[in-house]
This record gives structure tokens, sequence and C-alpha cells, in this order.
């Protein structure tokens, strides 16, 4: 398939990974004293467990997997908050398919749906705006998540409704901003990380600038990484190579895509329909300031927070999950006292178990027994 | 005095254009109906006598080997038609697949209809015609079955049951626990084609995607299988949950691990563009038409080609082995050149947003 298979060249991985195996001998890092790097984006965790990356890379590497899974990072109070939209009468709840099973307090909305709550998978808020337009009758409810890669596409529609009149519909707002959370983890005094893999989607839309102060003022290295095997590997020779030559910068390897300015057209949706909230709390990670973001004033009848009364509540993760240290990079997913045994992806217990691209599930089932014991 | 002659004339098509509660009752509209749109179409002499049951003489049956196989399977596909078929062609390939998977031939077919009341009655002759087209192709015969009708919204539009009757060939003991390491796992096709047909032909995702399913009866391919390949261990076919549940299945029951090539492993461009955009796995999409083989590495050759020279394995493959070690594990050697587990899924693969 064109511009996919050159993208996952055997020959050419071989060829980068003993580049990088130079590089960490040249670093001087070893298997007991290795350069732990981040990836801060779930789709980044998907592919080097999807392609067995993690396998490949010399045993001097650890590889960190961050908080860039938008499903996994949803607290137990806002998933509870969106059960009690999707179950009030007349509510028409549209959501993206990785959303059904993250657990609430009470319930997840895979079982709110089948007690009966009319929940309905969506692939675009455009599909929830196209299904009010068919349901006039009904309040079609979309549950907007996600970084700054998706945010544009919500406010987009947000936008349309808005001037087309359409007064069924609203949007439950969760989405959550990068570079606030990548901030609080730097700041976290349990965390070595040598540098990361920054983000290729959400910097599509936001560019590279936003990154500079990793750089600048933490004197991390940072490289935005495409999302094929053979880029993921690529960003990594190309942090290796700044440690090694002790630079901290930013970088493009996903230039192909991203932009230096990111997509100005988005960035003025984002603007136009969207405010930060004073602080948004993250499963795992607690309240982050400035990291979300809401439904301006202006737009407020397509607030769904505002158009029904939602409790709001603040519920704790559940004690035994240590989703919170994995997103941190202080345990691996196969340390979590829970990981296996009472949380697994039939039964999640925190939501990295949830979202194939939640470091916990991707652990589970593509290193699945080796993570839990056995054998590698 | 004459016998008067069971089988009604075509000419007494009934003249309703939907099916109504009353189609259901027991009385003569269900009755009509029944003659209608399923003994016409099947047209043979158990199911024509519509007694209550189909007598098969067990003489008969013990020409073809020495063991029954009886087999269910319950269809609710939505929609009922998709390209490459419709549910009256599943229902019908599915039961005989599962049958044939086990070493049998396939001989006999049960179909049990739920109908939503308002369907049309033609789309449910033209889907007793597809259901009489398969079992011709199938060679076996639909000889038993039930209607029912039940109120809007009970059930969607029209569920089927088929349940399979047929006869295991003498001496063969298919089974997953008798896998041994060194054995070569094949497949008879590109993998993935009716679980991505379904996906697009729901219209809910608008990609037009040129993919048809590869709902087809196996009996005849799996019957040259046997001949070319005598020793083989273990069939099965990858419907629901794809390969790699069929796989983890296998592995599990023969608590030794699998290995798998993704280079190996034929997909469809179109299926495999289709699951790049929906960030989905072909290994775990259904597949209709399609069987795994185990089989002793001396046989793997006949076996393979065997299967290619059937219409229904020209893309035939040797996508992996079976190996010593982890018990109960199947892992995945990637076009990268990495290694992963490829484990059971949990429920309906959900795409991925970002």
């Amino acid at each position: 398939m064109k511009y996919v298979d050159e993208f996952r060249d055997r020959g050419r991985a071989a060829a980068l990974i003993r580049e990088i195996e130079a590089l960490v001998g040249e670093i001087g890092a070893s298997p007991q004293r290795p350069i732990q790097l981040m990836e801060v984006c779930g789709g980044h965790t998907h592919s080097i467990f999807r392609y067995g990356i993690d396998g490949l890379l010399p045993g001097g590497i650890e590889l960190v997997h961050g908080p860039g899974c938008p499903v996994c990072v949803l607290p137990m109070g806002r998933i509870d908050d969106c059960v009690a939209i999707a179950e009030r009468p007349g509510v028409v709840l549209a959501t993206f398919g990785d959303a059904l099973r993250v657990p609430g307090s009470r319930k997840s909305l895979l079982q709110a749906k089948a007690e009966g709550a009319d929940i309905r998978t969506v692939y675009s808020p455009a599909d929830a705006l196209a299904l009010a337009r068919r349901m006039p009758e009904q309040q079609v409810v979309f549950f907007g998540l996600g970084f700054e890669t998706t945010m544009p596409a919500t406010a987009l529609t947000v936008l349309e409704a808005a001037q087309d009149g359409i007064e069924n519909f609203s949007v439950f707002c969760n989405h959550v901003t990068i570079v606030p959370t990548i901030k609080a983890i730097l700041d976290s005094p349990d965390l070595q990380i040598d540098g990361f893999l920054g983000p290729g989607h959400v910097s599509m839309v936001i560019g590279t600038a936003p990154y500079e102060f990793i750089a600048r003022f933490y004197k991390k290295p940072l490289v935005v990484a495409g999302f094929e095997p053979l880029d993921v590997l690529q960003s990594i020779w190309m942090v290796l190579r700044q440690i090694r030559d002790k630079r901290a910068c930013v970088e493009n390897q996903y230039a192909r895509v991203v932009g230096a300015g990111g997509n100005p057209a988005a960035l003025q949706a984002i603007t136009q329909v969207y405010e930060l909230r004073e602080f948004f709390e993250w499963r795992g990670l607690g309240s982050i300031d400035h990291s979300g973001v809401r439904i301006r004033d202006e737009f407020r009848s397509f607030d769904a927070e505002r158009r029904f009364a939602v409790p709001g509540a603040s519920i704790a993760d559940p004690k035994a999950c240590q989703c919170g240290e994995v997103l941190k990079g202080v345990i691996k997913p196969w340390q979590c006292k829970v990981f296996g045994t009472s949380c697994t992806p039939e039964t999640p217990v925190g939501a990295l178990m949830v979202s194939s691209e939640g470091a916990c599930a991707a652990y589970y089932q593509y290193g699945g027994r080796r993570a839990r014991g056995g054998a590698a | 005095m004459s016998v008067i002659p069971l089988r009604r004339p075509a000419r007494d098509r009934i003249q309703v254009p939907t099916v109504t509660l009353a189609h259901g009752g027991g009385g003569k509209a269900m009755k009509d109906l029944i003659d209608d749109v399923f003994v016409s179409a099947f047209d043979n002499d158990l199911l024509s006598a519509l007694d209550d049951q189909a007598r098969i003489a067990l003489t008969e049956l013990s020409a073809d080997g020495d063991r029954l196989a009886f087999t269910t399977d319950s269809f609710v596909v939505d929609p009922l038609f998709f390209p490459g078929g419709d549910i009256g062609t599943l229902a019908v390939c599915g039961t005989i697949n599962d049958l044939a998977v086990g070493g049998a031939v396939p001989r006999y077919l049960s179909c049990a209809v739920i109908i939503e009341e308002g369907m049309a009655t033609d789309v449910l002759r033209r889907i007793a015609r597809s259901m009489a087209e398969a079992a011709r192709a199938g060679g076996v015969k639909i000889v038993t079955g039930d209607t029912k009708v039940v109120h809007r919204g009970a059930c969607d539009k029209l569920f089927i049951t088929t349940s399979g009757v047929g006869v295991v060939r003498r001496g063969l003991q298919l089974a997953a626990h008798s896998v041994r390491p060194g054995d070569v796992v094949l497949v008879n096709g590109r993998l993935g084609d009716h679980g991505a047909a379904i996906l697009a032909a729901r219209g809910e995702l608008h990609l037009d995607a040129p993919i048809a399913s590869d709902c087809a009866p196996l009996h005849g391919l799996i019957a040259d299988l046997l001949a070319a390949a005598p020793a083989m261990r273990f069939l099965r076919d990858p419907t629901r949950g794809g390969i790699a549940t069929v796989l983890n299945e296998i592995a599990q029951a023969s608590q030794l691990a699998i290995e798998i090539d993704e280079a190996a492993t034929p997909l469809r461009e179109e299926v495999r563009a289709f699951c790049e955009i929906l960030g989905l796995d072909p290994l775990y999409l259904a597949n209709e038409g399609k069987v795994v083989a185990v089989v002793p590495e001396m046989q793997a050759d006949a076996a393979l080609a065997a299967m290619r020279a059937h219409p229904l394995g020209a893309d035939a493959a040797v996508i992996g082995r079976v190996v010593a070690g982890s018990a109960g594990r199947v892992t995945m050697r990637t076009v990268l050149g990495g290694r992963r587990v490829v484990d059971m899924l949990v429920g309906d693969q959900l795409p991925r947003i970002c």
C-alpha cells in the first residue's frame, strides 16, 4: 500500500536500530542505567506494541508511556456526569466507541446503554450533528473528548450548529490540552525522563512552538514524531542524537504533516469556541491548572453542562489503581498491584486498561503474558 | 382413489405484500406462507411432506462414515443483504462449514425463522432462494423448519437458525489438542473480507469500500484437503473473532505456542486500507469462507497445493507454525521484524479516535 509500506520497511528499520544501538553505546546507557524516553501520545504507544518496536530496541532504552490517551485520562466523575446526561429521558448520547467501556463510579456508558439509555457510537462530531437534524424531537449530546487533535472538529460542528440554528444539539465538553499536562509531568518530583517523543497529530494543529519551553527551561529534547514504525524509530534516533551531543531542542520528524505554525484555521476555530478552564481533573494525575477547555459563553446553548444540570462530583480514583504512577513512568504497567488480576480489559479498574491506546491494555494485549511474569 | 398431491402447484403464490402476525398463527395463512416461500424454494420430498420431523434412513447416512456430526447456529446479521451474500447464504454456508471443519460430509439442514411483522414477502422469498442456492451448492437438503412471526420491535427484521447433520469420515480424528510442535498453520485465502464487508455495508462509516463478503461453503475444499493431507490435525473456520481467536483456541487447547508471520498473512489491499483508516486489526475480523488448517510438516506442501487447486483456495498460504514454548500463547513476527503477542479480544474492536 502506497505511503504506508515505505514506513514499515524491515531493512530500513534494521539499519535505524543499528544506529540507535551505536548511539546508546556512545551515551553509555545500559539496562541498569537506561535512558528513559516518554512517548506522550497514545497513538505512539499503540504503534510501539503493534509492531513490536520495544523488543527491537537495545536494553539501554526504556520507553515510558505518557498521558496522551484522551480516553484513559477521563476521571470517573466525568463519566458519571456523562451517564447522568445519557440517562435523561429524551436524550440521545453520541460518543466515540473508545469511551463506552471507561468505568464510572457506578457504571460505564456501555452498562447504561444496556439498561436502556439511548447511546450511539459515532465516528465524528459531524455524525452527531446529522443525528440531531434527523431526530428533531430528541436532544442529541456529543461526548466531546480528545486533545487538540479532535478539538477543531468539535468546534467547527458547534459553529455549524450555531449558524444553522440547531436547537437540539449540544456538546459535553471534555477536551483537554497537552502542554500544561506535559509541564505537570515535568514538574513532578518523582520523574526521570531524559527526552520526549512529541505528539504528531496534536502538533499538526498547534505547531511546534508551544514545546519550546521544554527545551529551554527543562533542558529536555523533544522530537515531534509520526506514527508509522519507521517514524517512531527515527524520532528515537533523533532524541538520542541530541542527548549524545548534549543539546536540548525541539525537532520535527513528522514534517510531512506538521508545519511549524500548525493549522491556523483549526486554531482559529478553537479560539472562537473554547476558553480555558481554571483547572481540569485527570485520572491518575489529579487536577491540572488550565489543562481543559469549556465552551465559551457565546455558545452556551451548545454546552451540555449548562443545558443539563450535571452532578459534577469529583470522585477519587480507586485506591488500588496506580494509573497515575504508570502515566508518569514511575512504574511499569505490570508493576501495578492490580494489573492482570482485578484489572483486565474485561473488567478495567483503571482507564489505562480500557482503550487500545492505554499503556496497560497495550501491555496486556500485545505483551500480555510476558508482562504478567512469564518468560519473555 | 387417487392420492391428493402434497406439493402445492406453483401458481398458488400468496398475494399479500408483507408478513403479518396472521402468518405466524398456525393457520392457513401460515401454511400458505411456508408453502409459497420455503417449501417451493427448498424443493425436496422430505420437506414437502410437511411432517413435524424429517425421517432419514441410518443406512443411507452410514455410507459416508461412522459418526454423526450435529451443529447449530443463529444468524442475526445486519444488514440482511450485503455485497457477496445475504442472511440466507450466510445461514446455510455457516452451518455447512461448521460440519465440514469437523471432517464431516454435510447432509441435512433445518431452518427456523423468526420474522418481524411487516417484512416484505418478496424480501423473504429472495432470502429463501439464496438459502436454496447455497444448499444446492453445498450438497445439502433443508428438510425441516419452523416459522414464527413476532411483533414489530421484538426482533430486528429476520433471525434465522439453522441446525445441520453430517457424517464424519471413518478414521478421521480432528482435534485441537492433537496438534504437535513443528506442525504448519495454513489458511485458504485472504482474511477479514466478511467483517469489513458488513461494516462497510452498514453505511455508518461513509466509506465506499469495494469489499465483498467471502461467504462460501467449504465442504468441497475441505474434502480435497483431507484427501491430500490425511494426517490433518485440526480444522476450524475463523468466523467471529477472526483468525486471532481461532489460533488462541488452538494454542490453549494444545498447551503449545503458535508463531505467525505478518508478512505471510494474506490480505486484500482494500481490507488492509479499510483497517488502516478505521484502526481495526484484520486478524480479528470475521470470515465466512475461510478455514484454518493445522497439518504435520510432511503433508504441508500437499495441503497447500490442494487448497490452491480449489477455486476457494487460490490465495492459500502458510501463515505460521506450532512451536513448543510458552503454552497457550500466539505471537506474530511483525512486518518490521518485531514480535508481539496476538491475544484474544475482549469485546468488539473499538475504532481508535486519534
